[in-house]
């Protein structure tokens, strides 16, 4: 996928104006709430007709002012899955995914629905109505609707944020799988730093309806370190664990990690804040914390007032941050080695692998939608109603009166 | 208490059928206008609400009188009717339009408020999917209209049943051919042996209006459970 976008588009003070040029198959568009995204993928969507500039999608020209050209919405083959799931109440979870597919011309229709039901796990949800799914059901249902649809590009605007935490990391896989499986390029929007790296490999920043910036979103992780709450998160991808001393050892690549959580996954996913790893220049003869990693320095960055350390252990890379003054006084430069100690319980286990059935009740956040307005009735559709209305009259005549 | 006569039941039998006519006559100008309200931008459409809601401000009889003049023989629209053959003053088609005008913003009132409550989300998911304006309208829209249209439709017929001032003015009161529920029960109240009359046709029209509103009610009731 190639976007090219040059758009101004201005509502009361806020005022969005932004130029890029983006290619790759996940891209995430990244901001705080108010930073212009929901604007700028509305305007994608053609929902919403920027002031001025051009909108180029894989070398096809969606808008242009200067060419009068706007692709309506249902023209732009751009499918989208919304913060809320947006199901059709009136629908069955069947009805609702074959929606777009209907519609879709057939010379573009390449997906399989059983496919894609197996892939979302939706067998046996299909004739049920939507109204008593689960939020995590409704997402994946709303999400299997967007694919069927065979759009060039799939637009997902924060749709992990109406659900709960546990939630967000159960449908992330299936975000990145499907979109994979049946080759769909996406755009994905968040203010959530995990979900970028989870979800994106090129990361547009915005902020106040400009792009500051286009970088991968693990540099995006790395400079936003500094001025983070919760510092840098590393994401270890960790093995089966088995029960050592009341904790729980976990293989991770070459390594072996304890922790205070245990799981019966064959694989899960735990996070680790930079600001929770203690470095020693010297092997500590003794100390609480479970875990003391003899590392190699592999680079060092600065973020802020604060100076990344990134390490090397078993073939694994961590990131832990200091300050300028430990960074001096315990002499770190590439290549040197040092002693990492991190306590059991500082890690964070990601709900991951399986969905199992839960029920979460979505919460409703985030700006108000875009109210849509519909065109004028072009006049062959005005006829066709003054006919029908006309048949419509002459019946109620005959009949009543 | 008194057995209704044969003018009774064709009173019965006409307000029944001038309240389905109007509700079915406004029906369709209903949805459209409740469509242009909520989802179409144009200039004047404050304009139009006012139009449209000025019916139920107004006086019934203030209504009839321009419908009169509007209709009549000598009127804009009469004559031009007059000159085709088609009379309508003093006639049931009469009665159907003094209905339909005084009951339409009950109608639009409803509509809207159904058509206000559709999450705007699923027409901007409906167009992303591929469906063009109308297709969302019909397949959208329109089924998350019903509850609205339901409503709608049953408030309108009930003030159709009421109706009295716009259609003695336009439809007159004939036995047999306009007079409906309320005017027969007007005729019976200014005469001063009729009183028993009165009653029993005012029992009449409670039992109906009972009626439309339980399934009214049962119908917002249903509504409320399939959401």
């Amino acid at each position: 996928m190639q976007l090219s976008m040059t758009v101004r588009k201005s509502f009361g003070t806020f005022t969005l104006a932004t130029g890029f040029t983006v290619s790759g198959d996940s891209v995430g568009i990244f901001g705080v709430s108010g930073s212009g995204k929901s604007t700028l993928v509305s305007m994608l969507a053609g929902l919403l007709p920027p002031d001025s500039g051009e909108i180029i999608l894989d070398g096809e020209c969606l808008f242009s002012s200067a060419k009068r050209i706007n692709l309506r919405p249902e023209q732009r083959r751009i499918a989208m899955v919304f913060q809320q799931h947006c199901l059709f109440p009136h629908l069955n979870v069947r009805n609702n995914l074959l929606y777009g597919y209907k519609r879709c011309p057939a010379q573009f229709r390449t997906i399989d629905f059983n496919a894609l039901v197996d892939v979302l796990k939706l067998e046996g949800l299909l004739d049920r109505g939507v109204t008593n799914l689960s939020g995590g059901e409704k997402q994946r249902v709303a999400l299997g609707r967007a694919i069927l649809a065979n759009p060039c590009l799939l637009l997902m605007d924060e749709p992990l944020s109406a659900l709960d935490d546990s939630l967000r990391f159960q449908i992330i896989p299936y975000l990145r799988s499907v979109s994979e499986q049946f080759g769909i390029p996406y755009l994905f929007i968040s203010h959530s730093l995990i979900e970028m790296r989870l979800m994106t490999d090129n990361t547009l920043v915005f902020e106040k309806g400009v792009m500051v910036e286009q970088v991968s979103s693990e540099q995006l992780a790395r400079n936003r370190m500094g001025s983070s709450p919760v510092g840098y998160i590393n994401l270890l991808k960790l093995g089966r664990p088995s029960p050592s001393a009341g904790l729980f050892a976990y293989p991770w690549g070459a390594g072996q990690l304890l922790l205070s959580a245990g799981s019966d996954c064959d694989t899960s996913m735990a996070e680790l804040s930079s600001k929770d790893i203690i470095l020693f220049k010297q092997h500590p003869e003794a100390i609480s914390a479970r875990n003391l990693l003899k590392c190699s320095v592999s680079s060092l960055f600065s973020s802020g007032r604060k100076i990344g350390v990134e390490l090397e252990y078993a073939g694994n890379t961590l990131i832990a941050e200091v300050v300028q003054d430990a960074v001096n006084e315990l002499g770190i430069i590439p290549g040197s080695t040092i002693y990492a100690a991190i306590k059991a319980s500082a890690f964070r286990m990601l709900p991951g692998g399986l969905l199992i059935n839960f029920s979460a009740s979505a919460c409703v956040t985030g700006a108000s939608p875009i109210k849509p307005t519909l065109p004028k009735p072009p006049i062959f559709y005005t006829i066709l109603a003054n006919i029908s209305l006309l048949l419509y009259y002459k019946m109620l005549a005959r009949h009543m009166l | 208490m008194t057995p209704l006569s044969p003018t009774d039941y064709d009173a019965i039998r006409l307000s029944v059928q001038v309240a389905i006519a109007a509700t079915l006559l406004s029906l369709p100008f209903g949805f459209a206008f409740a469509y242009l309200i909520t989802f179409v931008k144009f200039r004047g459409k404050v304009l139009l609400e006012v139009l449209v809601n000025l019916p139920l401000t107004l006086p019934p009889v203030v209504v009839g009188y321009f419908l009169l003049l509007l209709l009549g023989r000598h009127g804009w629209l009469g004559s031009l009717l007059n000159e085709a053959g088609i009379r309508l003053i003093f006639t049931l088609k009469a009665a159907v339009i003094a209905s339909a005008v005084v009951g339409f913003p009950l109608l639009v009132r409803s509509l809207r408020i159904g058509m206000e409550s559709i999450d705007p989300q699923l027409i901007n998911a409906s167009r992303t999917l591929g469906a063009r304006w109308h297709d969302t309208l019909l397949t959208v829209i329109l089924p998350l209209s019903v509850p609205g249209l339901a409503a709608g439709s049953s408030l309108m017929f009930a003030r159709s049943l009421g109706e009295f001032g716009a259609t003695i003015i336009v439809a007159g009161n004939i036995p047999g051919v306009t007079q409906t529920i309320p005017l027969a029960i007007y005729e019976y109240a200014s005469s001063p042996t009729s009183e028993s009359m009165a009653l029993s046709l005012c029992l009449v029209s409670v039992v109906i209006s009972l009626v439309v509103l339980f399934l009214h009610e049962m119908m917002a009731k249903k509504m409320a459970r399939r959401r």
